[in-house]
């Protein structure tokens, strides 16, 4: 589904990704560990087309298609969907009808009419209920005045509304209370099919052991420096990072 | 979401030294002012003249131009009364789907019965071309009696030289079931300075929405238009009045709204201004001259190009338990410029005052430019005003956020403008305007 290789990334002139290599087939969950600042967030931008990133080297292809040629919303079309970490506010811009905007937006260029409005509120419905998100929320303003874990919450929706292929999810697991962390978690993996993949940054294994990965990856100074499985989520929650710093630095000092 | 910016842009002006039209003007009317009966008219125009005479066109020199020099505009030549050709007039320009309305066509400020409806069986108004006004009792009471206590020397030369423009008067206790709807057309097929007069007069518990397009004909040639608008609200009266400035780059506006409030009665006046006229300077002054009066004033500025549209307003609260709310938004693209310019007085009678005033930029285009200024002057003590503004650019990263969600890059702009805008058009009482009004932001994105 997903092929990067040798990502090179840099902003304002600093590289971050610095030859990134990573494999994501259907049907695969990874997750994307790392110490604070290793370029975590950096790559789910650049997937999703921020402009601020400039891709400096290396490939990434969508099924085959070049993704780095495409802007924002096509991506979004061709189905990437980045779960921000940290979601704007949009005072005026009311949830519903941006959600309707956007998905008729997808639709169309997939050559499809836009949903019916009964269709559309039904599906609103569904999803709503997916996620347990308040229909009060969904009624309002984009984000304003949510709560951090609200807006987590509201990107979940917006995912399950949307249906992606390729789902990104930057630590939406940071600012959930324990109960919100299981109803994303039990959406997440009810929206997980043989045709689509996630990738799930987080920091903390608990969110693993709701959404099972099949992989884990640990970036560090722009790299995936160790990938094993779910077990090495385990080992870096009791261990830390320093042990992998430490091989990692010594290699490269080598 | 606009960020804030500290400080304000500055850009370079020109002054320049023009006297043409303005001798042209005093050879014009120095001995031969427009004249008709009553006679008393005529001493009102001669001493308007004569005011005119005195200061002439102001420059950026003077405080309350000094970001809108009309001295290029002024500096030209213009035929000053000009028979309107009435030929082949579009209006298609001025439509507003499913606006069910009276009516009223202005061509050149010249009224025309071809293409206005009539509305002569309509009970309790009123409405005819200015100069048919002159001997009914509430023109002789309120014609020149507020906008000429201004120093705007453009309501000086109006006064003195206008022969067109409309005036209504909506009947006591009158409820206008539909809107009037004034469509004024710049048409005329040479250079003109047009001199247009208007009275509006609510009386006492009418009920009136006045919607007011301004279009230019795609024959026209440039065309300076200089409107005076004099607005009498009696006791209990409610007015809503809207300004569609939708006009082309031929057309100039200097448009002076001058408003007087009596007691219990209600003002809101909509400004909204589109990309298109070269030049439009709107002053629009409301005096709240009795106790338990309210006053709105909203402005939706969307410019582009190398346009300039400056709004000056005076809130002026003269009597005690007023209250008057004011915002005004500007969306500035391209090179073009917006001003601002929001006075509120609260005179000392005027305690338990309410006044509310709010300005808010949104620059889109890099080389575009906002000038604004709040100034309020308080005489009362026991008063409660605030006033706030903001200046800021196009929020990028909510761009982004709505990109990543598959919106185009032009729909995603739309949806931000919008919800910019939304302060003040979810504030609009027709609800038909609103979306035409909000159709006219998509089409000038
Ligand atoms: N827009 C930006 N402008 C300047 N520097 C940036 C920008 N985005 C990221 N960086 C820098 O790039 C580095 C990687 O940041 P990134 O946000 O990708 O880290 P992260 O792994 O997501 O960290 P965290 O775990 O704290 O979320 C950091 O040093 C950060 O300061
Ligand atoms: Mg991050």
């Amino acid at each position: 589904m997903l092929s990067i290789k040798n990502l090179h990334a840099s902003v304002d002139d600093k590289e971050i990704l610095k030859g990134l290599n990573l494999e994501v087939k259907a049907g695969e969950v990874h997750a994307i560990m790392g110490p604070n600042g290793s370029g975590k967030s950096t790559l789910g931008n650049v997937l999703a087309g921020r402009e601020a990133y400039e891709v400096t080297g290396g490939e990434v292809l969508l099924e085959g298609k070049d993704l780095l040629e495409l802007s924002p919303e096509d991506r979004a079309r061709e189905g990437v969907f980045l779960a921000f970490q940290y979601p704007v506010e949009i005072p005026g811009v009311s949830n519903i009808n941006f959600l309707k905007t956007a998905l008729n937006e997808i639709r169309a260029y997939k050559g499809l009419p836009p949903l019916e409005a009964r269709e559309f509120l039904n599906r609103v419905k569904e999803k709503q209920k997916l996620v347990e998100f308040d229909a009060k929320l969904a009624n309002r303003s984009l984000n304003e005045g949510f709560s951090g874990g609200e807006k987590k919450r509201n990107e979940i929706f917006q995912l399950a509304m949307l249906e992606p292929k390729l789902g990104i999810l930057d630590e939406t697991d940071s600012g959930l209370d324990i109960d919100a962390l299981r109803i994303v978690a039990r959406g997440v993996n009810q929206l997980r099919s043989q045709n689509n993949a996630f990738i799930v940054i987080t920091h903390y294994q608990r969110l693993l052991e709701y959404i099972v990965p099949d992989f884990v990856h640990v970036l560090y100074k722009g790299r995936i420096v160790r990938s094993g499985t779910k077990e090495l989520a385990l080992e870096l929650e009791e261990k830390g990072y320093d042990w992998i710093k430490d091989t990692v630095d010594a290699e490269g000092a080598a | 979401m606009p960020k804030e910016r500290p400080e304000h842009q500055i850009k370079i002006m020109i002054t320049q030294v023009s006297d043409s039209l303005y001798s042209q003007l005093i050879k014009t009317y120095g001995e031969n002012l427009p004249s008709a009966e009553p006679r008393s008219l005529d001493e009102i125009r001669k001493q308007a003249f004569e005011r005119f005479k005195r200061v002439g066109f102001p420059t950026v020199k003077h405080e309350d131009w000094k970001y809108t020099n009309v001295q290029p505009l002024v500096n030209q030549h213009y035929e000053l009364d000009v028979e309107p050709s009435f030929a082949a007039i579009d209006l298609n320009n001025a439509g507003i789907p499913r606006l069910d309305a009276y009516r009223v066509v202005l061509v050149d400020g010249k009224y025309h019965a071809g293409l206005s409806d009539d509305v002569s069986d309509v009970p309790g108004l009123s409405i005819m071309p200015i100069d048919q006004a002159f001997e009914r009792l509430c023109f002789a009471k309120y014609f020149a009696q507020f906008a000429d206590k201004t120093d705007n020397p453009f309501v000086a030369l109006n006064t003195a030289a206008f022969t067109s423009g409309l005036f209504i008067e909506v009947g006591k206790n009158t409820q206008l079931s539909k809107p009037v709807h004034i469509i004024h057309v710049s048409a005329a097929r040479q250079p003109v300075f047009n001199q247009v007069r208007n009275l509006y007069v609510m009386s006492a518990f009418a009920e009136a929405e006045i919607v007011e397009s301004f279009i230019t004909d795609d024959a026209a040639e440039r065309n300076l238009n200089n409107l005076v608008t004099e607005i009498m609200v009696r006791e209990q009266a409610k007015l809503q009045h809207y300004y569609l400035q939708t006009a082309t780059s031929q057309s100039s506006y200097l448009n002076h709204t001058e408003i007087y409030q009596e007691k219990h009665s209600l003002y809101n006046n909509y400004n909204c201004t589109f990309p298109g006229p070269a030049f439009v300077r709107n002053n629009i002054n409301v005096r709240l001259g009795d106790s338990e009066v309210e006053s709105h004033l909203y402005g939706i500025t969307l410019t582009a190009g190398n346009q300039l549209v400056d709004n000056h307003t005076i809130v002026d609260h003269l009597k005690p338990h007023c209250e008057s709310y004011e915002w005004y938004k500007n969306i500035t693209q391209d090179t073009s410029t917006a001003v601002f310019n929001g006075k509120i007085f609260v005179r000392t009678d005027a305690q338990k005052t309410n006044a509310f005033q709010q300005n808010n930029n949104m620059l889109i285009g890099e080389k575009s430019a906002v000038y604004t200024k709040p100034q309020l002057e308080i005489f009362a003590d026991d008063v409660k005003c605030s006033h706030g503004c903001t200046i800021g650019q196009f929020d990028n990263d909510a761009l982004f956020y709505l990109q990543a969600r598959g919106i185009s890059e032009a729909q995603a702009r739309i949806l931000l403008v919008h919800a910019f805008a939304f302060d003040v058009t979810s504030r609009f009482a027709n609800a038909t305007v609103r979306e035409y009004v909000e159709h006219l932001v998509e089409e000038g994105l």
